[in-house]
């Protein structure tokens, strides 16, 4: 198959990228934000959860819930290229919000292929919310690793690093069985599920890593019995919306600094005028055109495309981690002392970025995975 | 299979459809003599010919210079040199040798000549029948183009020119010149103008090139020095005054940012088109040892040749994005930094190919035992002409942080 040349990025997903860029900028300003989730500095403050519920139920009005769900199942039908280019505007305004974490439950849930998962699906279109917990203890972010276990009905053991948690109505669950690996919805408020909060550096998302202890599930929250196969699937779609946030969080480091550039003046001239400080955001602009295009193509190859997801959708995130945590380094060093501190709004973008760098896979992991994609494996 | 592209016209499937079956029935012949890597290092009359009439061919056949109007040369397409291009590419027949006429006279000629001026000057060009090249660099005027001291004194109806051009690319071989040149030593920017010159038919009379050494050792560009030559007002383009303004549109087409798609073909023979593809890294690494076993095996050489192919990915679908305004955050944003990226990325590509080959990259192509011909270290020497012509890279980031991000001008 091949792709259409403009990613299918048509006067719908413009319109539609256009009204929630200016719904993002009408309601969270970054001053605005930043009063939302930086407003306790303590460094050994409880792990917060910051964010506005009244404007996620004016998100979920606007159907962003509903874009890649399929229109027989009551979504809108759209293509990953549509929901990337708003995930690009969530990352632009750094939106704590349960709509990343749901975006990409919803990548997982339309692998599945059963009725529980068209069912979670449908729910998600009208505003449920859910998250993926699958991720060990380890780290490893290889689908065919996880923490939890089934037996006699009920799930036991722990899932880390699970993105919004406190946010979500629901737990996609991986688990190990006895025939293999399996996928259950759990809801995030069953007996025996302990939401433990991480202290993170990111403000404007939460983490937790969730104990498991003889939560009891039934046939109706087996979402799949192929969660390797299924994951594995996903993992393309998740990589790419990850690495359309970072291009996003990325503009805006690179306007802002670049702002910053033009009214601050010393030695008689503004900063952009010299070459120190305006070169290397010449080098973070062509970073993030060099992400967005490779995003935008792994959006597509995933709509249209499969053969080749995988692999440019690895290019993708590699290539965005490089922009999190190289715009990150120009925002805070090109603002000087006022960039060090608390009240400047780049941390903000910073530590979000730091976060989206080594979710799902660092540049040098995703690079590694492409080297074995298109070189084979190392022979030793 | 059907050559059709996705969301492709019938007018352009059509004319795709053409150009490949026109190409799989034209046999470019073997050249005689070794062709160099680009047509700016072309050093022998015997390369020209080849090349020259393989241009001519096709563009008697059409691939070239399509989109400009039928009364220009042209066929009055639109949208159709894109895909000549591609055909011309995918069919691996060699490169056009008048890179400086089809990427910067024609151009210029198109937006700023007189009628009757076009008419005749681009059928020619398009058929190599005349060789172009271009004089804006000069001694003391490097990076700081406008800084151009050649200087035209007006005659009567004519003008005298005296001056000096350097890095002049194909000057041996022209028949004519982009020349910008100043006409009022009053005024830096205002006092430049634009003209086309026979400097073939001058040589001896008023025109002298002299060819300069490349670090390879190869030949190809020159000095050109003007002595008292006179020519017809008849060759400016534009009004006297306005060759900065012109210049930019050479500029523009230079960098690979113009409205108007440069004619381009393959590099022929496989050797050579391998080099500067970041995927030919890949068979480079399995055919190298290092350490005692494949260098495909080292994972900081894997990482290096990975990064290099991310990056050649992203300037590919770079290309693709620029086409579709609502994913651009700014129109001149991706145009701007074509010939920046490309220019790095080929430079890079080189010098990973360098590591990869470790002791081997010593070889060169006076080497019989170099590895892929000595071309890997003869292409990394080679592009720094890239990384440096047409505006250095770093004159490439003061143009985008200025006006693209705004900034303040540097000086």
């Amino acid at each position: 198959m091949t792709q259409a040349k403009n990613f299918a990025f048509g006067e719908n997903e413009k319109m539609l990228r256009d009204t929630a860029r200016k719904f993002l900028q009408d309601n969270l300003p970054t001053v605005k934000l930043h009063q939302l989730v930086a407003s306790d500095s303590d460094p050994y403050r409880d792990p917060p959860c910051h964010w506005d519920k009244n404007l996620w139920l004016q998100i979920v009005e606007l159907g962003w819930s509903t874009v890649i769900v399929p229109e027989e199942i009551g979504g809108s039908g759209m293509s990953l290229v549509a929901l990337c280019a708003l995930v690009e505007e969530a990352g632009r305004a750094a939106l704590p919000s349960p709509f990343i974490a749901t975006a990409i439950a919803s990548l997982v849930l339309r692998e599945c292929h059963t009725s529980p998962a068209n069912e979670l699906l449908q729910a998600i279109a009208s505003g449920k919310t859910a998250t993926l917990a699958s991720t060990p203890k380890s780290a490893s972010w290889l689908a065919s690793d996880c923490d939890v276990c089934l037996a006699d009905g009920t799930l036991n053991g722990s899932a880390y690093f699970v993105q919004d948690a406190r946010k979500v109505d629901t737990l996609l669950v991986q688990c190990k069985t006895q025939s293999g690996l399996a996928l259950y919805a759990v809801p995030t408020n069953s007996e025996g599920v302990d939401i433990i909060a991480d202290g993170i550096i990111d403000l404007t998302r939460d983490q937790a890593h969730i104990h498991l202890n003889r939560v009891s599930v039934s046939d109706t929250q087996l979402l799949s019995e192929q969660a390797c196969d299924v994951l594995e699937a996903a993992e393309p779609g998740i990589l790419t919306l990850v690495s359309a946030d970072i291009c996003g969080a990325g503009e805006w480091q690179l306007q802002t600094t670049v702002e910053y550039m033009k009214v601050r003046e010393q030695f008689d001239h503004p900063l952009g005028y010299f070459q120190a400080l305006k070169h290397p955001l010449v080098n973070v602009m062509i970073m993030i055109d060099q992400a967005k295009s490779l995003t935008y193509n792994a959006a597509c190859a995933v709509d249209s495309e499969p053969e080749n997801a995988a692999k440019f959708a690895r290019m993708a995130k590699a290539s965005a981690s490089e922009v999190a945590a190289y715009a990150s380094n120009r925002s805070i060093q090109s603002h000087g002392g006022i960039g060090f501190t608390w009240e400047c709004f780049v941390h903000l973008y910073s530590k979000r970025q730091k976060h989206n760098q080594v979710l799902y896979g660092d540049a040098k992991y995703q690079r590694a995975k492409l080297a074995d994609l298109l070189m084979g494996p190392v022979y030793r | 299979m059907s050559p059709q592209n996705k969301n492709e016209s019938l007018e352009h499937a059509e004319f795709r459809s053409y150009c490949r079956d026109w190409l799989s029935h034209h046999d470019a012949g073997t050249p005689l003599v070794k062709l160099p890597q680009s047509a700016i290092e072309i050093m022998h009359p015997e390369q020209l010919n080849y090349l020259r009439k393989w241009q001519r061919d096709a563009y008697s056949a059409g691939l070239i210079g399509c989109d400009y109007p039928v009364n220009e040369g042209g066929a009055g397409r639109k949208g159709c040199q894109a895909i000549a291009n591609q055909e011309m590419a995918r069919a691996g027949k060699p490169f056009l040798p008048n890179v400086l006429g089809l990427g910067m006279a024609a151009p210029t000629l198109h937006f700023h000549a007189q009628q009757a001026l076009k008419e005749r000057l681009l059928p020619r060009l398009f058929s190599c029948e005349d060789v172009w090249c271009q004089g804006f660099s000069e001694p003391g005027a490097g990076s700081d183009l406008a800084n151009v001291q050649t200087f035209a004194e007006p005659k009567g109806d004519k003008w005298i020119i005296n001056g000096h051009k350097v890095w002049t690319s194909l000057a041996h071989f022209a028949d004519w010149m982009i020349l910008l040149l100043r006409t009022d030593k009053s005024s830096k920017y205002d006092g430049l103008s634009y003209f086309v010159v026979p400097i073939k038919s001058a040589l001896g009379k008023g025109v002298s090139v002299q060819p300069l050494i490349k670090i390879t050792g190869e030949t190809g560009f020159n000095e050109v020095f003007f002595d008292n030559l006179e020519i017809s007002d008849d060759y400016r383009l534009d009004e006297v005054g306005k060759g900065w303004k012109v210049a930019q549109t050479t500029l523009l087409h230079e960098r690979g940012a113009g409205p108007m798609v440069t004619p381009s073909s393959g590099r022929g023979n496989k050797k050579a088109s391998a080099v500067g593809d970041a995927y030919a890294l890949i068979d480079l690494a399995k055919d190298s040892m290092r350490d005692g076993q494949s260098a495909a095996n080292d994972p900081l050489l894997r990482d290096q040749i990975m990064q290099m192919i991310i990056r050649q990915e992203g300037s590919k679908q770079g290309a693709r994005r620029a086409k579709v305004e609502g994913l651009c955050e700014h129109p001149m944003r991706l145009p701007l930094q074509t010939k920046l990226v490309m220019s790095e990325i080929r430079q890079d590509n080189a010098a990973v190919a360098l590591d990869i080959l470790g002791a081997h990259s010593t070889l060169s192509i006076n080497d019989e035992n170099a590895p892929a011909g000595g071309e890997w270290p003869l292409a990394y020497m080679n592009s720094y002409g890239i990384t440096i012509a047409a505006g250095a890279s770093e004159i490439q980031r003061n143009i985008l942080g200025e006006r693209v991000l705004g900034m303040a001008k540097s000086k």
